[in-house]
């Protein structure tokens, strides 16, 4: 059952996907999108990741899409402008990206099939182990609720969450500058 | 996929445990209820709606259809069924057919999770026999551990509905409708997620009905966090679009905003949708603020009453709904933007330090710092308003003439 209703929402998201890149109106091609984040969101309830799911929802389909649609609402793009403005090598660039995302994709699966999970005894494992004794001590089937993620963000990879905050913070700050001509 | 369903059912003992047929039949038969009780109680909203506001301005309202005019909500129905159902030909029909469903399917759905009633249950020791303690146990269709995530999740999904109908419309008054409503709507869904985050820090789960079982063992979170209370109340009527936040639809200015295109049952179910919106919004202070089914120990009288305490508050919250709508003026939309992004956000994040400083070092009186310094402040400022108006000899506001002494004279004079 779980493994029929995977394939099921698989087949939505990718032909939500599809549809969302090939649609002339943009405002078609958001909707499409966001019908490809909830075909994601309900796969990831079926791998019982219930935080992930949420959390793709709130971010994805519930502000950013919502922001885009925004802004394709409020410049009313037509189909002909953006055929007179986009880039005209756009289509390599597309393919160029697609390859890139399908070997990075390719590596990941690859080397967390190799990966038996944190092994008990390496000192990362203890140093976890010491610093969150209950979100570590089940071992290395880690539950997708709130508690379990946020111990894993907070102690373990907290130095990658970091970096990613000042990225982010950076890209706002180059936003303001961006947008904002004079900024007395 | 059993796992997946019992993980959802956990939490209501009507059918038991076991997924089985009947199991499955029961949840079905409970969304049902549950469905059509929302959609009754919006059917009557529309009708208190009417009714308080005729009481508060002098007037009878709707109540000629039945008792007190309690079948009125049938009478519109029928007028919508009959009325004809227009779709412009300037418009996006798959958009526009779509776009009242989705503003109504997220409000519907936020319901699933939300505790509707609850029994006691005896905590048994390590001998088998019971402690003399009871721990709360929520009944609501999918208890979800990350309730609370959920519910701003899908709340956050409402604002498609609106935002699209303005769009597919293709109507100037329709899309400054949609617009200004996505705007507003994403600038307040931050002030209420944030309102809950000190919420979700005291009780330390996202479990809705972990939040009313701690309410219940101490005190309601209206007293503990008065500021998130209010922001999340405010930041509910902004995100259900109402007076006095209601720019989306303001008649005075774009006729009736995002759905001015829009006839018959398809206006009919945005009209429902607005109701919806409420009730769930009231539901949810009820459940984060106010104690959810509990009220002092009442509730340990069976889950009817549970449910019956539920009502109460809920209406009470719905009561407001109609209460602020027909007693304030409209917001102007920058003094809106401003309330949210000036006043709101940084409260709500100061609110959450504040909150966490106080339960990392255990000191209480922490959490009254806010609400303190902002009722002073708030005090101070009408102190000055009060003061430079008696300094500008601003006149201080009289009651109206009374029109009994008018018939008399102004008669005579014409």
């Amino acid at each position: 059952m779980t493994t029929a209703l995977f394939y099921v929402f698989g087949a939505t998201a990718l032909a939500a996907a599809l549809l969302a890149v090939t649609r002339k109106n943009a405002v078609a091609s958001a909707i499409w999108l966001i019908v490809m984040f909830f075909g994601l969101a309900a796969n990831y309830v079926l791998m019982e990741a219930w935080f992930v799911a949420v959390v793709q929802v709130l971010v994805y389909a519930g502000a950013i899409m919502v922001l885009f649609l925004f802004v394709i609402m409020l410049l009313d793009l037509r189909t002909e402008v953006l055929e007179s403005t986009a880039a005209p090598r756009l289509p390599a660039v597309g393919v160029i990206a697609a390859l890139l995302f399908l070997v990075g994709g390719g590596i990941a699966v690859h080397s967390a099939s190799l990966d038996p999970g944190p092994d008990p005894q390496t000192g990362e494992a203890r140093q976890a182990a010491a610093l969150f004794p209950d979100e570590v001590a089940t071992g290395p089937e880690i539950e997708g609720t709130a508690e379990n993620i946020g111990g894993e963000i907070f102690g373990k990879w907290i130095l990658a969450f970091e970096v990613t905050s000042v990225l982010l913070l950076g890209a706002i700050l180059g936003a303001v500058i961006l947008t904002k001509r004079r900024l007395t | 996929m059993g796992d997946l369903l019992t993980t959802l059912g956990s939490g209501l003992p009507l059918v038991g445990a076991e997924v089985t047929f009947w199991w499955v039949m029961g949840r079905i038969g409970l969304v049902l209820l549950l469905v059509h009780v929302l959609l009754i109680v919006g059917a009557l909203m529309v009708w208190a709606e009417r009714r308080v506001s005729a009481w508060m301005q002098d007037r009878l309202g709707p109540n000629r259809v039945g008792p007190e005019g309690l079948l009125q909500p049938l009478a519109d129905l029928g007028k919508f069924m009959f009325k004809e159902d227009v779709v412009p030909k300037h418009t996006s029909k798959w958009m526009y057919m779509l776009a009242p469903a989705i503003s109504l399917v997220p409000a519907m759905v936020t319901f699933a999770v939300i505790p509707f009633t609850g029994s006691y249950e005896p905590i048994y020791g390590a001998d088998g026999q019971p402690t003399g303690e009871y721990i709360t146990q929520s009944w609501q269709i999918a208890d979800l551990n990350i309730g609370v995530l959920y519910i701003l999740a899908i709340a956050s999904l409402g604002v498609y509905g609106v935002t699209l109908g303005g769009w597919a419309s293709n109507s100037k008054y329709s899309l400054l409708g949609g617009v200004r409503a996505s705007a507003q709507m994403i600038s307040y869904e931050l002030s209420l997620g944030l309102a809950v985050v000190p919420v979700v820090l005291m009780v330390s789960s996202l479990r809705l009905g972990d939040i009313i079982a701690y309410q219940a063992d101490t005190v309601w979170l209206l007293f503990t966090q008065p500021v998130a209370f209010f922001i999340f109340l405010v930041a509910s009527y902004a995100e259900t679009n109402r007076l006095p936040f209601d720019m989306p639809e303001s008649e005075t200015e774009l006729v009736a905003g995002y759905h001015t295109e829009y006839s018959s049952m398809k206006f009919a179910l945005f009209f429902l949708a607005e109701y919806t919106h409420m009730i769930v919004g009231a539901a949810l202070v009820v459940t984060l603020f106010c104690g959810g089914w509990t009220f002092f120990g009442l509730e340990q009288l069976g889950w009817i009453m549970g449910v019956l305490i539920f009502a109460a508050k809920t209406t009470f919250f719905l009561f407001a709904f109609i209460w602020v709508r027909w007693t304030l003026p409209r917001f102007r939309y920058d003094q809106l933007m401003a309330l949210g992004w000036a006043w709101f956000l940084p409260i709500a994040l100061l609110n959450i330090v504040l909150t966490g400083g106080a339960l990392a070092f255990d000191q209480d009186w922490v959490l009254y710092i806010l609400p303190v310094a902002l009722i002073a402040a708030a005090v101070i400022a009408a102190w000055f308003k009060y003061r430079r108006d008696l300094d500008n000899d601003v006149p201080k506001l009289e009651r109206a003439p009374q029109l009994v002494g008018v018939a008399g004279s102004g008669g005579e004079e014409r």
